[in-house]
């Protein structure tokens, strides 16, 4: 008995780790949809597409940096700058040309837009990439391996997945809290938040924060994507599969809540890791069964606020 | 407002019934595609329902797939159409009223998800219990009798086309009257004033529950008759996508009347069927843009044009 | 085009006025009376969205390279052939449907099917239904032919028994004192059914090796992490993995980073397919399998010069080596050819009609880039099977295949009126003594 305890304690240590590696990369997935539904009030369901197209840029951006004979940490850059650049030519595209005809249409109308605009994006994502799985793993070779101790034996973890991953999601984290917090655009956002037609009224352009918000979302979906690049292959219907765990995620958090995206983040992703190790049928399901439960106790989600219902 | 009546609304869905027959008796081919519309039609009519109180499920395939499901099970138990057809419906209805129990006590974003997690919960089940469901392979299902009769090929498959087609004219028409009544009414007002509905004394939850029991109800007709027309059920059809298609078919066909969805259904599946013998590897961006027109410069949908063009004759 | 604009008009007037084309028996009846057509249609249901897309669009293009050579060669009994392709992707109700309207409305002459399995399952009755020639190119699942018997559904590959009983056998071989045996397989039915045939092999021919660690993770994963620390805690001898696409590349790549190749050994038997991708991620010693006896690097083809011109065109056209959904494409064009030439010769040169057709396939034998092949008389055929360990060379930047046994079909092939369950629990281990021996890389 205490010999199992003590195997399996280890054995939940390092589920630990893997569990933090993989809500790292769910956060970064969950985040910029976070953020834009907090904001705008619209699920974007091209979000997982535009996860895709960033991941294909960075994958194919690593590719041409290499061929370009650059040194290996450049494809380090490459990820960022991919991202910004998906998010700067989709996020204002999107945003100007077909998001602003709706914004006073019927909920289901706007999601139903990014509904469509996901299944376009995803033949336009084939006709762009082709269908061959593309990858590069400059960086994770870059950063290579760590050994951690299990018992008498080491477990070599990416240093790429085990440390860099974690350390965007949190900078991301921290800095998108400060800069909700601290800056005044970042407050004109919250207003426009917690209360559009308050924020309007006392003269703030929510146009201009709804093209912010937006391209600013597309560039986190697209840097989720090209972070995720160097140790996934991209592949056609990546986007569908991400974008389900992002509503999960979402959902979980409550509307708009980023920190409650990265508390829900971790909970799925420690949760899977746990399946893995001790009811690996059960992996699959995992997100949904926190969403289903965290929604049974706090209908509103983790960090929800009750609306009033109208009258 | 001047909407088209409760006569003009009957006679053009009698008129676009006997518009189906006809194509389905020139094209054989077609039938099989109209029978998988029509069944949509009434998995999307559910939808209306839903829609009419403002919320909207992400997870309405799962009814589908269950019923699906639960005719790929019984059929070799009992090979009669029309026993099993109605008892997948009720057996949708039923997980209906469980589920919608649960979830009538959400709104909006988090009703649609607390559906989409339900029917991905369901969707991972039939995947999971291989030796049971046979996972992604799926279930072949013996063509049952019809009313004791064993049928042929053809004729099996004309029954199908005309059980799906009485179904959607019985189910379209109960919906109206559905819709007229009080409870129907109560509906729109948990749209737009839901507090006011209940100083009225009547239950919006009660309300909902009970759209939300139909709803499945039709998912599931709409289940049991794919079952039996493609005779291969598979987890597919619990899908996200699939519920996300038929919300997308309702907004195709508008949710003002009960004529919307069926139109919607067929619309979609005729250019889906066009879309991908034009262009096989590029459907999607075809259909995404379609909807993305319908959205844009008819926000109505389909039926709201042929509302839009019946005004106009009317006045003419 | 015309044609695409010509079968374009036909879906209109389909929709709108049906009823003008001729009715199915009409246009039999002219065919009976031997009458060349001007073209043969085939329908060819594959991928073309989705993560199997990654074998479905080769397969698309070896079939229109292929069509194209076979056209400028004269066609089939001097028709030429035209394709039609459906899309897979987009589920079972929309594929049965596409079905029917290529046989019912574009009035194909053969069916091409699917593959997916579940696809081929739902297909092959309706074949059947409609009485229409339908040729199973690449699907996996040996349900079909072992639970049912066609008149019109054929199988110009093998099934999943021989091609994951080859690499067990390999293994059984090459490493027979292995105790502990993992396996990590998508979560979907391939997954399953592999590890079933596998698990159930394994118990009959080497009882003592047990089963430590059962992973599915979901299909469509894009991280294993999780899944390969466990591995790296467990150490076990053999780790499986029937996994395939953009799953098994993440996978390879990770385990390669991780350093799991260097602590246990690997059996692939879809690895072929992503050993080009993959690269210098795939390091030496590990068992690879192709679902067939297709590599472009085969040891000892039938005719080296027609793998040669076949990879050399392939690679011309579409820059990449072809991957195991191109030979099967191609085995089931070779068959469709040897099929119509043997039911013409049957006939005296007069067209033959689909139950001709149809009679033609039993027993046929037909030649694929790398070897000869026969369909059986339950209409399963019968393919070789090519299984290696993986070896880095300098020639090439993504590993070769070395040591490669070439099984035959009857070997490994679950024997006519068998369920490949109940006979794999007969195998003995002497079964290992008529394996052919290993060919190393040249």
């Amino acid at each position: 008995m205490a010999d199992w305890f003590a195997d399996n304690g280890l054995l939940l240590g390092l589920a630990l780790l893997d569990g933090i590696s993989s809500a790292a990369l769910i956060f970064m997935v969950a985040v910029g949809l976070t953020l834009v539904f907090g904001v705008m009030r619209i699920l974007n369901v091209a979000h997982g597409s535009l996860y895709a197209i960033g991941a294909y840029t960075a994958a194919s951006a690593g590719i041409f940096a290499a061929s370009l004979g650059l040194p290996a940490w450049a494809s380090l850059p490459a990820i960022v700058l991919s991202a910004a650049l998906v998010g700067a030519v989709t996020g204002p595209l999107i945003e100007t040309l077909l998001l602003r005809r709706i914004y006073d249409k019927d909920p289901v109308l706007q999601l139903l837009v990014t509904f469509a605009l996901f299944m376009i994006l995803e033949d336009v994502q084939k006709l762009i990439w082709g269908v061959q799985p593309m990858q590069n793993d400059t960086a994770t070779r870059l950063l290579g391996t760590i050994d951690v101790p299990f018992g008498a034996d080491v477990i070599p973890f990416n240093a790429y997945q085990l440390l860099l991953l974690p350390g965007v999601a949190l900078t991301v984290l921290v800095g998108l809290t400060l800069f909700l917090r601290r800056t005044l655009t970042g407050r004109v956002i919250i207003a426009v938040t917690e209360d559009r037609e308050a924020a309007t009224a006392i003269g703030i352009d929510s146009t201009r924060v709804f093209l912010l918000t937006f391209t600013f979302g597309a560039a986190l979906a697209a840097l989720g994507g090209a972070l995720s690049s160097p140790t996934a292959s991209v592949v056609p219907g990546v986007g569908a599969s991400t974008i389900v765990l992002s509503f999960a995620v979402v959902a979980t958090a409550g509307l708009g809540r980023i920190e409650g995206a990265a508390i829900a983040a971790l909970m799925i992703g420690l949760g899977r890791s746990i399946a893995v190790y001790f009811a690996p049928e059960f992996e699959v399901v995992v997100p949904y069964i926190i969403m289903v439960a965290v929604l049974l106790v706090r209908p509103q989600g983790l960090f929800g606020v009750a609306v009033t219902r109208r009258v | 407002m001047s909407r088209p009546g409760g006569k003009q609304e009957a006679l053009l869905a009698l008129a676009g019934a006997a518009a189906l027959v006809a194509i389905a008796f020139g094209a054989p081919w077609l039938k099989f595609v109209l029978t998988i519309a029509l069944a949509k039609g009434l998995a999307v009519l559910g939808i209306l329902l839903l829609l009419r109180a403002g919320q909207v499920s992400f997870g309405h395939a799962l009814y589908v797939a269950f019923a699906a499901y639960v005719v790929a099970f019984l059929a070799p138990l009992v090979p009669e159409a029309l026993v099993l057809l109605p008892l997948a419906a009720l057996g949708a209805a039923l997980l209906g009223l469980v589920i919608g129990l649960f979830v009538s006590r959400y709104r909006e974003i988090f009703f649609g998800m607390m559906n989409l997690a339900l029917s991905m919960v369901f969707y991972s089940l039939l995947e999971k219990f291989y030796h049971f469901t046979r996972g992604t392979d799926g279930i072949r299902v013996q063509p049952p009798r019809v009313a004791g009769m064993a049928l042929t090929r053809d004729g099996y498959e004309w029954a199908l086309f005309g059980i799906a087609l009485g179904l959607c004219l019985v189910a379209g028409w109960l919906a109206r009257i559905y819709l007229a009544s009080p409870m129907g009414q109560a509906l729109s007002a948990i749209k737009t004033r839901e507090t006011r509905l209940e100083f009225m004394g009547i239950s919006a939850r009660a309300a909902l529950l009970f759209a939300y029991v139909a709803s499945a109800f039709l998912a599931g007709c709409a289940g049991a008759i794919i079952a039996m027309t493609t005779r291969h059920v598979t987890p597919l059809l619990g899908y996200w996508t699939a519920s996300g298609e038929l919300v997308f078919i309702a907004v195709l066909g508008g949710a003002g009347a009960v004529l919307g969805p069926f139109l919607g259904a067929i619309a979609f599946e005729l250019v889906r069927v066009y879309a991908a013998a034009t262009l096989a590897d590029s459907w999607q961006l075809i259909l995404g843009s379609v909807l993305l027109g319908v959205i844009l410069f008819a926000s109505r949908g389909l039926w709201g044009v042929i509302e839009a063009l019946l005004r106009r004759g009317r006045r003419a | 085009m015309i044609d695409s604009d010509f079968s374009r008009r036909g879906l209109l007037l389909g929709a709108g006025f049906g009823g003008v084309f001729l009715p199915d028996a009409l246009r039999n009846a002219v065919q009976a009376q031997g009458t060349r057509p001007t073209e043969i249609k085939l329908g060819i249901t594959t991928f073309l969205s989705g993560p199997a897309s990654v074998f479905g669009v080769p397969g698309k293009q070896a079939a229109e390279m292929l069509i194209e050579e076979i056209n400028a060669a004269g066609g089939i009994g001097g028709v030429p052939l035209r394709a039609i392709f459906v899309d897979e992707g987009p589920g079972l109700d929309h594929l049965v449907g596409e079905f029917r309207r290529l046989v019912q409305n574009e009035q194909v002459d053969v069916m091409l099917a699917s593959i997916s399995s579940g696809s081929c399952l739902a297909c092959t009755p309706l074949a059947e239904e409609l009485k229409k020639v339908t040729l199973l190119w690449d699907c996996g699942t040996q349900r079909i032919f072992e639970e049912h018997s066609y008149q019109y559904a054929f199988r110009t590959q093998a099934n999943a028994t021989p091609e994951i009983l080859a690499p067990l056998l390999y293994l059984l071989k090459t490493k027979p004192n292995f105790r502990t045996v993992a396996v990590v397989n998508q979560d979907y039915a391939w997954g399953r059914d592999s590890w079933e045939i596998w698990r159930t092999a394994q118990a009959a021919l080497k009882p003592d090796a047990r089963v430590v660690a059962e992973l599915f993770p979901r299909f469509g994963s894009t991280d294993f992490s999780t899944e390969i620390t466990r591995l790296l805690a467990l150490r076990p001898d053999v780790i499986l993995s029937a996994s395939w696409g953009g799953d098994l590349d993440t996978f390879i790549r990770q385990a390669n980073e991780r350093r799991l190749f260097e602590r246990s050994t690997f059996v692939m038997p879809l690895a072929e397919s992503s050993l080009e991708r993959v690269g210098r991620s795939l390091p030496a010693g590990h068992i690879i399998g192709a679902r067939g006896d297709h590599w472009h690097m085969h040891p000892r083809p039938r005719d080296k010069a027609h793998l040669t011109r076949f990879v050399e065109n392939y690679r011309r056209r579409y820059n990449a080596y072809p991957i195991y959904p191109v030979f099967h494409m191609a085995q089931a064009l070779s068959a469709l050819q040897a099929g119509y030439a043997k039911a013409l010769a049957a006939k005296g040169g007069a067209w033959p009609n689909q139950v001709e057709l149809a009679a033609a396939f039993p027993g046929l034998e037909y030649d694929t880039p790398t070897s000869r092949m026969t369909i059986r008389a339950d209409g399963q055929g019968l393919e070789q099977q090519l299984i290696g360990t993986s070896k880095r060379v300098d020639t090439h930047d993504f590993a070769v295949l070395d040591n490669m046994v070439i099984f035959p079909a009857e070997m490994v092939t679950t024997p006519a009126g068998k369920i490949s369950t109940d006979w794999l629990k007969t195998l003995k281990p002497d079964i290992l003594a008529d394996m052919p021996a290993p060919i190393p890389y040249a």
